[in-house]
């Protein structure tokens, strides 16, 4: 069960994997030995300690959050499948795609996927809504220490404000989708060479 | 503004000074030398005091013409300053040229100074391409190495082949006059007008600030294509010399192979002077004092083996300076590091205003100028077009397989940014007249387009910059939550990307990391250091010594070391130095800022200069203008907290300065967060297992200088961090040290000395090696603070529990 045999992918898995996400046959093996690289116990799935040990998520404020978002409710392993899904949401939006009509599935790196990828990024406790202590924790992550908690409580006030249309002093996805519609979603959440 | 007028007159004495000296000087270098020993025949009595000017001469004339230079950049940098900083120092540079040597030149009605190509390419050169390669960020070099060598040696090839074969063609077409010229000698020309050129690059680009990957490809390719000048050039004179018919196959060949052999053959003896060099400082612990001369010393000698044998004397030089950076910095003393550090920067920056301050004068000389509109205009246009036309023809191909594309607007700054500067000036100087009877006008030509490029470019260049990236961006003001969704995507996808895998985790970089790991570092490297060769505690240290150096100088300007007795006060804040751009926001800022317990060197412009503003502007602001104040103030502390993400530059290389990378302390903020947030994770996973001791006294040891070459002794070291951090937002348990992990350490609060903010960074744990970190407390000599440990007192108590956290992590 350990050995590395079994942990070879199979053409019908790539097959799937393709259906599912969209990506290419050779991106998929790429990301395969990417994936196999990083497994260290070579049981053909990571944990939280594989995604820590890559030195650059240690210095990228959000990188603890972005490892939580692999796993999924509760669980401490991913799979090669669940590896991709995530790693889907990041696929390049292809010019042929964007005007297509959408199919009855959404792909998985359309841009309200991506930027409900994102929403859940903030939104810990999966309640749909941004609250204004979900805000400050982000915001307090990615800000150097030298901001005190109250500016940095009016910056989140001040953002909510900017962004709350119904009044609830939350930031739901629709509201979450409104504020960010002339920003190039597609682009700014696309892997850049994955082409 | 009287300083400003003071400083011209200052300027016009300097000159004037300069103009009578250099009047009696060239008088006199027309002197009939007499052997000093041989006395006049019509002598009367003993001479008490002569004048020996013949004896001194040579020397003489060369320090006053350094000494000039020194005085050139003094007053440019002053002027610049004052008058705009438009013009880069290098165009300023050569205008004083042209006035010294119109001065020169109107004293002695020739230009007795010229700047001669074998003082240019042996003694003005090498310094700089030194400095550069020295300074070289490796890694981004390597990654991309391939897109340099593509615009090396195709792109140079291309721009020689068809600025040559254009300009004969419009020659042929009648478009120049009568020139007694052939295709050869086009070909030649246009071999050596097409290099790119490091010292004009270095310094243009110095002033403006583009993105790393796209200075490392402009940089690389300057000095890469030396090869390739020095190939063409040769082989071009050769055929001249040679004459057309006897051009065959066989010689093209030869000329192709060349390449090959002086390309490959200058780089190998670069690494071979370069491991040299390393041996070198393996063995120099007992003569530290000299041990940075031997940089220099090899270095300069890779270059004149390099040139001896008639291979490219630059690739050598610049491999040497690339290849042994990293083992003669960690063998040599810190001293000694600081010192070749420090003196190749003088002897840089130098060259580079030698270099440019003789451009300008060797143009004030009747001789050598033949005005050929035709030429001239040409040459400019087609070197020009097809700068631009090959740029982006080798990106678009490159495009294909690189792992992250060049963009449009990089190409276009790349393509501007093909300057040419001295060493086309020095290849032209070194036709030789006979074979080349238009050596003049090519001279002549070469000037000009060195002064459009360096000038002009040069002048444009910056606005360029911030002309196309303005374009893009946004015109309307992005809110709030639109910045921090800009940067937290930013973010985002930085992570995914090394998650992924990015540029430079493939088998090759770690194969050769394996590689260089075991056999090199072995041999080249001092065994000490070898263990000790953590980057990130390197950083750490570098931090830690800068820390103490501002510490006592804060102190010294609060009056006396007292104010740090006071808990309150002890909040020097040693962090982000805010960009002068904010220097007019800041004083709106500060007077909403001044609630808030903030350091005393917060920010350091305003509280210097507007000390007094803060108090006055809190009252004054009216309840109306509060909004749009605090509105600008959210805005613009975001702007200036948000840690930066991958994709702003965070390399910077520059002639006049170099400094740790600001960014380095975000990453340290970051690193210490993202590890403790995890620790607490790891924690709560393991419930309950926590050191049951609380480490409350430990005593400082008053250590001198254990250290004295910087490195720390042996590596069972355990390093923990200080209390204090004044947020308790993200650091919820600092409080209680019962709950302290293994390698955090609980400090006494009633600490004669309250250790600094920046020093209270915990040292960076890399993952994948857990090592034992010694308690870090800053004494007041800084550089022993590693070596505070208890060890023993520590080691014990936790001797369980770091093993445990070794398997799980």
């Amino acid at each position: 069960m350990g050995s590395r045999a079994s942990s070879l992918l199979r053409e019908e898995d790539i097959e799937e994997i393709k259906k599912e996400t969209g990506f290419s046959h050779s991106q998929i093996t790429r990301l395969y030995s990417r994936f196999h690289s990083l497994d260290k116990g070579e049981n053909g799935a990571l944990s939280r300690e594989d995604f820590q040990r890559i030195p650059e998520l240690a210095i990228n404020p959000l990188g603890d959050r972005i490892i939580n978002a692999f796993f999924p409710e509760g669980e401490d392993q991913v799979n090669f499948r669940g590896f991709m899904r995530t790693l889907a949401h990041f696929r390049p939006v292809e010019d042929n795609e964007k005007n297509k009509v959408l199919t009855p599935g959404e792909p998985l790196n359309s841009r309200i996927n991506k930027l409900l990828f994102a929403f859940r990024l903030y939104d810990l406790d999966r309640d749909d809504k941004i609250s204004r202590e979900e805000l400050l924790q982000v915001l307090r992550m990615m800000v150097g220490v030298n901001i005190s908690d109250e500016q940095l409580g009016s910056i989140a006030d001040r953002t909510i404000q900017e962004a709350d249309t119904n009044g609830d002093m939350c930031i739901s996805f629709n509201e979450f989708t409104k504020v960010l519609e002339k920003v190039d979603v597609e682009q700014k959440m696309s892997i850049r060479f994955l082409h | 503004m009287s300083n400003s007028t003071y400083l011209c007159l200052r300027a016009v004495f300097l000159v004037c000074f300069i103009h009578l000296l250099i009047q009696g000087l060239s008088a006199d270098a027309n002197v009939v030398q007499s052997p000093r020993n041989r006395l006049e025949p019509n002598l009367t009595g003993l001479p008490i005091v002569t004048f020996e000017w013949h004896h001194v001469q040579t020397p003489y004339l060369v320090i006053i013409w350094i000494f000039v230079a020194a005085l050139a950049k003094l007053s440019v940098i002053e002027l610049n300053h004052h008058v705009t900083s438009v013009i880069p120092e290098s165009g300023m540079l050569i205008i004083v040229g042209f006035i010294l040597g119109g001065m020169v030149w109107g004293a002695d009605k020739a230009q007795t100074f010229k700047l001669l190509p074998t003082t240019f390419f042996f003694y003005l050169l090498p310094q700089i391409i030194l400095d550069a390669s020295y300074f070289m960020p490796n890694k981004l070099f390597f990654s991309n190495l391939g897109a340099i060598l593509i615009y090396a040696i195709f792109g140079t090839c291309w721009n020689a082949a068809t600025v040559g074969l254009s300009l004969w063609g419009c020659y042929e077409a009648g478009a120049m006059g009568n020139l007694d010229i052939g295709l050869l000698q086009f070909l030649l020309f246009g071999s050596l007008i097409s290099a790119v050129d490091p010292v004009a690059v270095i310094a243009v680009f110095e002033e403006v600030h583009v993105n790393e990957v796209l200075f490392i490809l402009v940089f690389g390719e300057s000095l890469l294509n030396d090869g390739v000048t020095v190939v063409l050039y040769n082989v071009f004179d050769a055929f001249v010399a040679l004459g057309g018919p006897r051009i065959d196959a066989t010689e093209i060949f030869k000329g192709i192979f060349s390449f090959v052999v002086v390309a490959f053959g200058g780089s190998f003896l670069g690494v071979v002077f370069a491991i040299l060099l390393s041996l070198l400082t393996r063995c120099t612990k007992h003569i530290q004092i000299i041990e940075a001369g031997f940089v220099f010393v090899m270095g300069y000698l890779a270059y004149l083996t390099a040139e001896m044998l008639s291979l490219s004397a630059i690739l050598s030089i610049t491999f040497c300076g690339v290849c042994c950076q990293k083992y003669v910095n960690s063998n040599m003393d810190e001293k000694s590091v600081t010192t070749v550090r420090h003196a190749m920067k003088v002897l840089a920056n130098g060259s580079e205003t030698m270099i440019f301050l003789f451009l300008g004068i060797t143009a004030i000389d009747t001789e050598i100028w033949v005005w050929n509109t035709g030429f001239i205009l040409l040459t400019l246009l087609f070197m020009f077009i097809y700068r631009i036309i090959g740029v982006f023809l080798f990106t678009w191909m490159l495009n294909k397989f690189r792992l992250v594309p060049i963009e449009v607007i990089d190409q276009v700054v790349m393509s501007y940014g093909g300057l040419r500067g001295a060493v086309a000036y020095g290849l032209a100087a070194m036709l030789d007249k006979e074979k080349i009877p238009e050596k003049n006008l090519m001279i002549s030509t070469t000037l000009i387009v060195v002064y459009f490029t360096v000038i002009i470019q040069g002048i444009t260049m910056k606005p360029l910059v911030q002309w196309l990236k303005v374009k893009r961006a946004a015109h309307s003001d992005l809110k709030l939550v639109e910045k921090v969704n800009n940067r937290a995507f930013d973010h985002i996808l930085a992570a995914v990307e090394d998650i992924c895998g990015r540029i430079g985790d493939n088998w090759w970089t770690r194969g050769w990391n394996r590689f260089e790991e075991k056999y090199i570092c072995r041999i080249l490297m001092k065994p000490k250091v070898r263990k000790n060769k953590d980057y990130l505690f390197n950083i750490f240290h570098k931090l830690n010594l800068e820390d103490a150096m501002n510490y006592v100088s804060e102190g010294e300007r609060q009056g006396s070391l007292a104010f740090i007795r006071s808990d309150e006060a002890a909040n020097i804040d040693f962090k982000k130095q805010y960009d002068s751009e904010f220097a007019d926001v800041m004083p709106d800022i500060m007077g909403d800022m001044s609630n808030y317990e903030f350091g005393i060197e917060n920010v350091s412009i305003t509280s210097i200069v507007k000390d007094t503003i803060p108090s006055i502007s809190r009252d004054i602001h009216g309840q109306d203008r509060k909004n749009a104040v605090d509105d600008i103030n959210a805005h613009h502390l975001l702007q200036q907290h948000l840690y930066r993400s991958r994709k702003h530059h965070r390399h910077k290389y520059s002639r006049s300065h170099f400094g740790i990378n600001q960014s380095e302390y975000e990453v340290q903020e970051i690193f210490q967060r993202t590890m403790r947030s995890r620790l607490e994770s790891f924690k709560s996973a393991k419930m309950g297992v926590n050191p049951a001791k609380k480490i409350t006294k430990h005593h400082k040891k008053d250590l001198t200088h254990q250290m004295s070459n910087g490195h720390p002794e042996g590596k069972d070291h355990l390093y923990g961090d200080e209390a204090g951090i004044e947020n308790p937002a993200f650091m919820p348990d600092m409080e209680s040290p019962t709950h302290s992990p293994p390698w955090l350490m609980e400090t006494e609060m009633d600490m004669a000395v309250a250790p600094s903010q920046r020093a209270q960074r915990r040292l960076p744990w890399t993952p994948n090696r857990m090592r034992r970190l010694a308690p870090m407390r800053i004494s007041t000599c800084s550089t022993d603070s590693f070596l505070m440990a208890d060890v023993s007192l520590t080691l014990e108590e936790h001797e369980e529990q770091p093993q445990g956290d070794n398997e799980e992590m």
